[in-house]
């Protein structure tokens, strides 16, 4: 394999900038990966590899992946909320590689929300 | 925790929730004296005597959704069953040092693990937060910082998940030709 060099980074950034362009700079969905301690030690970065690696192969441009911390539930992690915009946040709980890969493939690329992964719907507070 | 990149995370975590701008993360691999040692600093609001003392109690958390703050205790006790410890320090308004050390060789020491998904995690939850990696390894030394990303991609935020990506590999490159192989 090629080495990997800061030259990468600027034809990335050149590639995002003329699709930004294109769309005007909106993003469609946001998913969150729930980083506390509880979520790591569960599994919670194994699902954020399967999302980034799902990400990567679709070639999807209009989503944003980020993470946040314990939110009380540690026993049903690892959780991630889908929020597509315009549409209420959906929690998924006992998340897996596995489930990460089917919720992005049906919820978040075709809109079917995964209804047997569901915790919740809408937001909860964050403290 | 199954590896030692995954506490790097969590103990990230507790950087950014002490709202610091910058988080330097350390690690040193010297195989001659067998040891590992990491630091995790950050310049956030640090701690008080009081919570400082009580820190590394797995029953005392400053959060309100849960009664327990397993983190650090546990990366504590990684390390004590694998021959090091943990030393902590911090004062408010200076931020807090994490410093860890293991013996490379134990049988019990937890691998280093998935260091560049670490730092990716890391930089995707938070792409404003200025992180310096610096890893060591028997005198090879790989360094990465997010300003230096930032700079070259402008307006293109870190998070994007391409640019996740190249960070990713770029430091399992970099970590690859200074022989880490912990």
């Amino acid at each position: 394999m090629a080495k990997i060099t800061i030259e990468d980074l600027k034809k990335i950034k050149e590639k995002v900038q003329a699709e930004t362009s294109l769309r005007e700079g909106g993003k469609r969905v946001k998913v969150t990966v729930h980083m506390g301690t509880c979520g790591i030690a569960s599994g919670a970065k194994t699902v954020m590899d399967a999302l980034m690696d799902e990400i990567g192969a679709s070639g999807a441009t209009d989503i944003i992946v980020t993470t946040s911390g314990c939110m009380g539930l540690c026993s049903r992690e690892p959780l991630v909320t889908v929020e597509i915009l315009g549409q209420e946040p959906i929690k998924y709980e006992y998340m897996t590689p596995n489930k990460m890969r089917q919720v992005f493939k049906r919820h978040i690329l075709a809109g079917e929300i995964q209804t047997p992964f569901v915790l919740a719907r809408g937001t909860e507070e964050q403290k | 925790m199954q590896e030692l990149a995954l506490h790097i995370v969590d103990i990230g975590e507790n950087s950014i929730r002490a709202e610091a701008a910058n988080i330097w993360i350390l690690i040193d691999e010297d195989d001659a004296q067998d040891r590992i040692a990491i630091e995790i600093r950050d310049d956030g609001v640090g701690m008080d005597e009081e919570t400082l003392e009580r820190a590394l109690d797995p029953f005392y958390t400053t959060k309100k959704v849960r009664r327990v703050g397993l983190g650090l205790p546990m990366l504590k006790e990684a390390a004590r069953r694998a021959g090091g410890d943990l030393s902590l320090i911090s004062a408010p308004s200076s931020g807090t040092r994490v410093r860890v050390d293991f013996q490379k060789s134990h049988w019990d020491r937890q691998p280093l693990g998935d260091v560049p998904g670490a730092i990716m995690t890391l930089v995707a939850g938070n792409p404003g937060i200025n992180i310096h990696y610096r890893h060591e390894c028997n005198g090879k030394v790989f360094k990465f910082e997010t300003a230096d990303i930032r700079d070259i991609l402008g307006d293109v935020p870190l998070n994007n998940a391409e640019v996740l990506s190249f960070i990713k590999e770029y430091v399992r490159e970099g970590l690859g030709e200074i022989g880490s192989s912990a």
